[in-house]
C-alpha cells in the first residue's frame, strides 16, 4: 500500500469523526455503540499497522514507507518511519484497543471520550511518523488539546488545576522548540527532517550577551529542543506536572500519558537532539546524565513515601525515564538500544500498574494505599497480576524491565562511570518503593470492614491484562524482538554522531 | 491623465460613498427604521459585490488623483477583507440589533460610510488621503460606538473613543505636517525621494509621531488605553466590527505608509514597531487574564494578536508583509466566530457578557461550545487550528530578519495567552453546574458564522482558498 502510514495515522480520524457526526443520543445503547466503534477504529489501526511491522525492513536505516505531499509556506506533509520510529508506532496502536478496553465502565459523556482517545491517537501515530518538522510540532502540540479535555473533564477532584498546569507546563517548553524549528528553517532553508538530518549546524563558540556559548548554534538550538523534550520526558526538575495530571487523569487517560505521551520525549532527543546537534549535545551530554542520575535517585525517594498510588507510580516513572535519557546521552549502541527498549517496555508495565490501580479504584473509589491491606484474600487473580507488573517494574529478570534497564546501565557505565555507579542504586530504590506499595496494598490481614466484599476481576479486566503480561514476557527473554528492529538504526545514529564529534573535538572545546 | 481614468481607480469607493448617501436620502424620505433590516442587508450585499468587483476585477498597480490614490494587489487585499468582514457584521448583527431596539436604518449606513473610509486608508499614496480616509472611518465608528444611546456605558464608550482618536489625529497630523515640512511634498513617492539615502532628523520625527497616531488606531502599547472600555460599553455587534475590519485597515494604513513613504528607512521604524510589538503581545496577553467580562477580554486578545500583527511588520521583509496579512486574514476570520458567538451570549433576552454565565455551557449546546473551542485554540495559537500557522508565519518573517529575540518574546506571550483561552474553555467545559442558564435561541446567522469560522480553522490547513498566494502577491506589491 502506497499510503499505508497515513492510512494508520488517520483510522482513529474517521471512527472520531463517524462517532461526532452520527452518533446521536446519550442512552445506554449509544454509550455502547460509540465504545465499540472506538474499539473497531482503534483496533482497526492496530490490524493495519501490523502490516508496518511485517513490511519493515530492519536492515535499511533511511525512512521507509515514505510518503510526500506540498503543503503551505513551504512546508510538506512527508510521513516516514525508521527503526527508531516504527516500535513506537507499534507500542501506540498496541495500546490503544487496551485503553478503550480500560475505559469500558464510562458513563460520563462516553461519546466525547471515545473521540478524544481517538483523536489523540491520531495525533499521537503522527508524531512518531511526521518527516516534516513543522508537521512534527503540529501533531506534538495538538496533542495536548484531547489529553487537556480528558483531564479537564473526565478527572478527579482537582482535575482543573492538573489539566491547566498540564498544558501551560508542555506548551512553554514546546513554544521555545517551534522558534528552534524556525531558526533550523532558515537556516537549512528546508523543514524536512530527512534533510536536516544531513545539514550541519554551526557549532562554533559564538558570544551571547557576554556569555561564551560553547558549541554556538547546535547548543542554543540543542537547548530550545530539551526545553521541550524534558517537559515531556520529563525530567527532573521539569517533572512537577506529571503527578498532578496522572493523579487527576482517569485511569485510561494516565495509561495513554505513562505509556505514550512520555515517550515522544525520548522520541525527539532520538530524532532531533542527538543526530542534529552532535556537538550540542556533546556540550550538554554530561549534564543531562547528571540530572538522569538525580532524577533516578531523588524521585525514587519520593515515590517511597507517597500515600497515592497513583502519585507513587508517577515517580516511579519519572525514575525509569532517567534511565532513558541517561542511555540515550550516553550515545553508545547499548544505551541508545537500552533507551529505546526501556521506553518501549516501560509502555507496557506502567500501563499496566496505572490499569491495576484502576481496577481496584474502579470498586472502592480511593487512591490511598492507607485505605487498602490484605487484598490477597479476596483477589487472587489481581494480586497475582499486580505482583508480575510490580516485578517487572522493579527490573525482575526475565521481564522487560530488566533488559532496559540493564542495557541503559551498560551503556552509561562505558560513558561515564560514576553516573553508572549512582545509578544502580536506582534499582534498589525501585525494588523498595514497589515492593513496600505491594505490600501494603495486597498483603497483610484484610480487615479495613469496605474490602470485605471487593470482589476479582472481571474477565474483561482480564482480558486487558493478558496481552501485556505476554509482552513484558516475550520481551523479557527474547528482547532481540525489540533490538533486531532498532540495531541497525541505532547503530547508524551512534556512528554518524561519533563522526560529526570527533572525540577530541568536544574536550578540545570545553578546554576553550 | 484624463478625470475618467482617475475616477475608474476610486470607481469601488465611489459607488459605495454614493450607495450610502442615496439609501440615506431614501429613508429619510420613506420608511426611516421600518426599512433598516432591508437597508442592513442590503448594504452586506453591496459591499460582497464590491469585494468581488475588486479582489476579481483589478489587476497591477493603478495610482489615482497623482499618487494620492493608489489601487495595487496590496489594497485589492485588504479590502477585500475588510468589505467582506463588514458585512458578515452586518448580516450577523441584524437579529440582535432588532431585538435590543438598535436597528435604526443609520446602522447600516454609517458603517458603509466607515468602510469607504477604511478603503481610501489603504490605497492612501498621500498624507492628504491617509488623513481623510482616516477621519472617514474614525467619524462613522465613534457615533457606532455610543449608539445605544440610553446606556450610559455605549455613551461613554463613543465618547472616550472620540477624545482619545481626537487626541491620536492631532498627534498624527502634527507628524504628517513635519514630513510635509522637511520633505516639501505630502505625497508618499515625494517623501520617499526627499528621504533618498540620508533622511533628515524632523522627518524622522515626524515618522515617529506618524506611528503613534497609527498605534492608537491598531491599539498597540502603550496606546491602547481606549481599547477595553470602548469594547465593553458598545453593543456588541458594534464590538466586533471594531474588532474585524478597522483592525485590518489601521494595519494596512500603517504597512502602507512606513513602506510607502519610509521605505528606504526600514531599520528607523523597524525597531519602534517591534517594540510596539513585544509590549502589545504582553500586556494583551497579562491584561486579559484578569478580565470577568468576555468583551474585554476580547479587546486585551485583539491587543495581543495586533502585537503579532506588528511582529510582520516589524522584520520589514516581504515575507514579512506577507506573513502579517496572513496574520490578519485568520485573525478577522477568528473573530468573526468569536463575535457571532459573544452575541448569542443573552440570558433572559438580555445580553451577558460575563465568562462565568458560560459554565457547562457544552453540556447543552454541544455543537456551539465545539465551535467555540476550535476558534479559542486557534486565537491561543495550538496546532492544528489555522490560528498557529499564523503565528507560525510571524515568527518565521522575525526569525528571517535576525529578531530571534522578538519571535522568542511572542511564544512566551503567547503561552500566558493561552491560560485565558483555555479559561474559557475550562468554564464551557470544566465548570460548575449552574441555573442560570443562557437562552437557547440563536439566529441562523450568528450560528452560520460561527460554525463556519470555526470549520475554516480545520479546513484551512488543507485548503487555503489561494490566500496564501494573494498574500503573496499583495506584499510584492507593497515592498518594492
Amino acid at each position: 500500500m502506497e499510503n499505508l502510514l497515513s492510512v494508520v495515522t488517520f483510522i482513529p480520524a474517521i471512527g472520531a469523526l463517524i462517532l461526532a457526526l452520527f452518533l446521536r443520543g446519550n442512552d445506554a445503547a449509544a454509550q455502547r455503540n460509540a465504545k465499540w466503534m472506538a474499539l473497531v477504529a482503534s483496533g482497526g489501526a492496530f490490524v493495519v499497522s501490523l502490516f508496518i511491522l511485517t513490511g519493515f525492513n530492519s536492515a535499511d536505516t533511511g525512512f521507509q514507507f515514505v510518503e510526500q505531499k506540498d503543503w503551505m509556506m513551504g512546508l510538506q506533509y512527508k510521513m516516514g518511519v525508521d527503526g527508531i520510529s516504527v516500535l513506537f508506532v507499534m507500542l501506540t496502536t498496541f495500546l490503544m484497543p487496551i485503553t478503550i478496553l480500560a475505559c469500558w465502565g464510562v458513563t460520563h459523556r462516553v461519546k466525547d471520550y471515545m473521540i478524544a482517545f481517538l483523536l489523540l491517537e491520531t495525533l499521537m501515530l503522527g508524531v512518531f511518523m511526521a518527516l516534516d518538522l513543522v508537521l512534527f510540532y503540529l501533531f506534538f502540540e495538538a496533542g495536548l488539546i484531547p489529553m487537556f479535555l480528558i483531564i479537564g473533564i473526565w478527572g478527579g477532584k482537582e482535575r482543573i488545576y492538573a489539566a491547566f498546569k498540564f498544558f501551560l507546563y508542555t506548551f512553554i517548553g514546546s513554544v521555545l522548540m517551534l522558534v528552534a524549528m524556525v531558526v533550523m528553517y532558515r537556516d537549512a532553508g528546508t523543514t524536512d527532517i530527512p534533510a536536516l538530518l544531513a545539514h550541519t549546524f554551526e557549532s562554533d563558540t559564538i558570544s551571547l550577551f557576554g556569555f561564551q556559548i560553547i558549541g554556538g548554534m547546535q547548543t542554543l538550538l540543542w537547548l530550545a529542543f530539551f526545553a521541550s523534550f524534558a517537559v515531556k520526558m520529563p525530567m527532573w526538575p521539569f517533572h512537577t506536572w506529571l503527578p498532578d495530571a496522572h493523579v487527576q487523569a482517569p485511569t485510561a487517560g494516565s495509561v495513554v500519558l505513562a505509556a505514550v505521551l512520555l515517550k515522544m520525549g525520548g522520541y525527539g532527543f532520538l530524532r532531533f537532539s542527538l543526530p542534529m546537534f552532535p556537538m550540542g549535545s556533546e556540550v550538554m551530554g554530561t549534564f543531562v546524565l547528571w540530572i538522569s542520575v538525580i532524577a533516578i535517585i531523588y524521585t525514587s525517594l519520593v515515590a517511597m513515601v507517597q500515600a497515592d498510588m497513583k502519585k507513587l507510580i508517577a515517580y516511579s516513572s519519572v525514575a525509569h525515564m532517567g534511565y532513558v535519557t541517561m542511555g540515550i546521552f550516553s550515545v553508545n549502541q547499548q544505551g541508545v538500544d537500552g533507551a529505546i527498549f526501556q521506553m518501549i517496555s516501560h509502555g507496557f508495565i506502567s500501563g499496566a500498574l496505572f490499569l491495576c490501580v484502576g481496577v481496584i479504584y474502579d470498586r472502592m473509589h480511593t487512591r490511598e494505599i492507607s485505605a487498602y491491606g490484605g487484598l490477597v484474600n479476596r483477589m487472587p487473580q489481581y494480586a497475582l497480576i499486580f505482583m508480575f507488573f510490580t516485578m517487572a517494574n522493579v527490573g525482575l529478570p526475565g521481564t522487560s524491565g530488566f533488559v532496559g534497564e540493564f542495557l541503559t546501565l551498560i551503556g552509561v557505565f562505558q560513558a561515564n562511570t560514576w553516573v553508572a555507579m549512582f545509578a544502580t542504586t536506582g534499582v534498589i530504590l525501585s525494588a523498595a518503593y514497589a515492593l513496600w506499595l505491594y505490600r501494603r496494598v495486597v498483603f497483610g490481614d484484610l480487615i479495613k470492614e469496605s474490602l470485605k466484599t471487593i470482589t476479582d476481576m472481571s474477565s474483561r479486566e482480564k482480558l486487558i491484562f493478558a496481552p501485556l503480561v505476554v509482552m513484558t514476557l516475550w520481551l523479557g527473554v527474547y528482547p532481540a524482538a525489540v533490538l533486531d528492529i532498532i540495531g541497525p538504526s541505532v547503530e547508524a545514529l551512534v556512528t554518524n554522531y561519533h563522526n560529526a564529534v570527533p572525540a577530541d573535538a568536544a574536550a578540545a572545546l570545553i578546554q576553550h | 491623465m484624463m478625470l475618467t481614468d482617475d475616477i475608474a481607480v476610486v470607481m469601488p469607493e465611489m459607488i459605495l460613498a454614493v450607495y450610502a448617501m442615496v439609501v440615506l436620502l431614501v429613508a429619510v424620505y420613506t420608511g426611516k427604521d421600518k426599512m433598516a433590516g432591508l437597508i442592513t442587508n442590503l448594504t452586506a450585499v453591496v459591499m460582497v459585490g464590491i469585494a468581488s468587483m475588486i479582489v476579481f476585477g483589478g489587476e497591477g498597480a493603478q495610482s489615482a488623483f497623482g499618487g494620492a490614490f493608489v489601487s495595487d494587489d496590496f489594497a485589492r487585499f485588504t479590502k477585500g477583507f475588510i468589505l467582506l468582514s463588514a458585512a458578515g457584521v452586518l448580516v450577523m448583527s441584524q437579529d440582535y440589533m432588532k431585538r435590543h431596539g438598535m436597528l435604526k436604518f443609520e446602522y447600516p449606513i454609517l458603517i458603509a460610510l466607515s468602510v469607504v473610509g477604511m478603503m481610501i486608508m489603504v490605497s492612501a499614496g498621500d498624507l492628504m488621503s491617509l488623513y481623510m480616509g482616516l477621519e472617514l472611518q474614525s467619524l462613522a465608528l465613534y457615533v457606532v460606538a455610543a449608539f445605544n444611546r440610553d446606556s450610559v456605558k455605549s455613551t461613554e464608550a463613543g465618547l472616550k473613543y472620540f477624545v482619545l482618536g481626537a487626541l491620536s489625529s492631532g498627534i498624527l497630523l502634527y507628524g504628517a505636517s513635519l514630513v510635509y515640512g522637511f520633505a516639501g511634498s505630502t505625497v508618499f513617492t515625494d517623501i520617499i525621494a526627499a528621504a533618498e539615502g540620508h533622511i533628515p532628523l524632523g522627518m524622522l520625527f515626524g515618522l515617529t509621531m506618524v506611528i503613534i497616531g497609527l498605534a492608537f488606531k491598531v491599539s498597540a502599547v502603550p496606546f491602547h488605553m481606549w481599547t477595553p472600555d470602548v469594547y465593553e460599553g458598545s453593543p456588541t455587534p458594534v464590538t466586533a466590527l471594531f474588532a474585524t475590519a478597522p483592525k485590518m485597515a489601521a494595519m494596512g494604513l500603517f504597512a502602507r505608509v512606513v513602506y510607502d513613504a519610509f521605505g528606504n528607512a526600514i531599520p528607523d521604524w523597524s525597531q519602534i514597531i517591534a517594540l510596539l510589538s513585544v509590549l502589545s503581545m504582553f500586556l494583551g496577553a497579562i491584561a486579559a487574564i484578569g478580565q470577568t467580562s468576555i468583551k474585554r477580554m476580547m479587546a486585551y486578545s485583539s491587543i495581543s494578536h495586533m502585537g503579532f500583527a506588528m511582529m510582520g511588520l516589524a522584520a520589514g521583509t516581504v515575507f514579512g508583509v506577507q506573513a502579517m496579512l496572513i496574520y490578519l486574514a485568520i485573525y478577522v476570520t477568528m473573530n468573526l466566530g468569536t463575535f457571532a458567538f459573544i452575541m448569542s451570549m443573552e440570558r433572559d433576552g438580555r445580553p451577558v457578557d460575563d465568562i462565568s454565565a458560560l459554565n457547562q455551557y457544552s453540556s447543552r449546546e454541544p455543537l456551539k461550545a465545539l465551535a467555540m473551542m476550535v476558534l479559542l485554540f486557534s486565537m491561543a495559537g495550538v496546532p492544528p487550528m489555522l490560528g498557529f500557522f499564523g503565528k507560525f508565519a510571524v515568527l518565521k518573517a522575525a526569525v528571517d530578519a535576525d529578531m530571534a529575540w522578538l519571535a522568542i518574546a511572542g511564544v512566551i506571550a503567547s503561552v500566558i495567552g493561552a491560560f485565558y483561552y483555555l479559561r474559557i474553555v475550562y468554564y464551557m467545559y470544566f465548570g460548575a453546574e449552574n441555573d442560570d442558564l443562557l437562552d437557547r435561541s440563536t439566529s441562523l446567522a450568528q450560528w452560520v458564522f460561527l460554525s463556519v469560522s470555526a470549520a475554516i480553522m480545520i479546513v484551512g490547513i488543507f485548503y487555503q482558498f489561494g490566500a496564501e498566494g494573494f498574500a503573496a502577491a499583495a506584499a510584492q506589491a507593497l515592498v518594492k
